[in-house]
């Protein structure tokens, strides 16, 4: 599984910034059939996290509207010099965790 | 004789049940505007929804349901005394009326969302954002989209 993630390298203290997180998942609905007519069961990403320095500081709960390759952009408060850790967990035991580091001055 | 009407009536019996098993299953795998409306009220519990203070930019005629763009923004300071709890994304004509729920906080700096959904239909899009005050506003969006999500076969 690869994750874009694109979180400024340096920012000043209290500058508000852009994060946007690209996971690429197939995001099955489980509303899709086969051509046979055969179910095609759920996978998606149903959760998202995103931790600075430990604490965190945003969270989505997923769909299955949502598109395939879960994209979310949002934005925090750059406080501190430290580490941005992204989780993604959903169906069939899905789990993938990316990490980013900012130096803020 | 008797046998003959007894298959009969166990035929009829069938087929009535068989009618209602069809009227059943012919019932679209969709949400409604009421099961929209039993999703946002899973949210505010029943508090006032307030029209306003929310943004939400979604281009009003795409080309592919798959992949709909959509930004939703609060009017809010983002103060740890005044600032966007959650933002709410509903649609009424998918199979579920929940897109999704993201959760901010004072540390967000600017209360703004961005992210790709799919449409099985055209329809209109609610926003919906919880301040910390408990107030809940939002904003209503009509998309048009030309080639539906959902509906295309897998192999």
């Amino acid at each position: 599984m690869a994750a874009l993630i694109n979180v400024p390298a340096t920012a000043k203290r209290g500058d508000v910034i852009e994060i946007k997180t690209l996971m690429s998942h197939i995001m099955e609905t489980g509303f899709r059939h086969t051509v046979t007519g055969a179910a095609i069961p759920r996978d998606i990403i149903t959760d998202f996290s995103c931790r600075y320095n430990g604490v965190e500081v945003f969270r989505a709960e997923l769909f299955p509207a949502f598109s395939a390759n879960p994209f979310i952009t949002f934005f925090t408060v750059a406080t501190e010099s430290g580490v941005f850790e992204f989780r993604w967990s959903g169906d069939n035991g899905f789990y993938e965790a990316v990490t980013a580091n900012i130096v803020v001055t | 004789m008797s046998h003959r009407q007894s298959s009969r009536r166990q035929f009829i019996g069938h087929a009535s049940a068989l009618g209602v098993v069809a009227l059943i299953s012919a019932r679209p795998a969709r949400a409604t505007p009421a099961a929209m409306k039993t999703a946002i009220n899973d949210v505010v519990k029943g508090a006032p929804v307030r029209a306003g203070r929310v943004k939400l930019d979604i281009p009003p005629l795409v080309e592919n349901g798959n992949t709909v763009p959509l930004t939703v923004s609060v009017d809010s300071p983002m103060t740890a005394e005044q600032h966007v709890v959650s933002i709410h994304i509903f649609n009424e004509k998918n199979p579920q009326p929940n897109v999704g729920n993201f959760y901010l906080g004072p540390r967000a700096g600017r209360a703004q969302v961005a992210t790709r959904m799919r449409l099985a239909d055209t329809q209109t899009i609610t926003a919906i954002a919880k301040l910390s005050d408990g107030s809940f506003w939002s904003a209503t969006t009509d998309v048009i989209v030309t080639l539906a999500a959902c509906t295309e076969e897998a192999y």
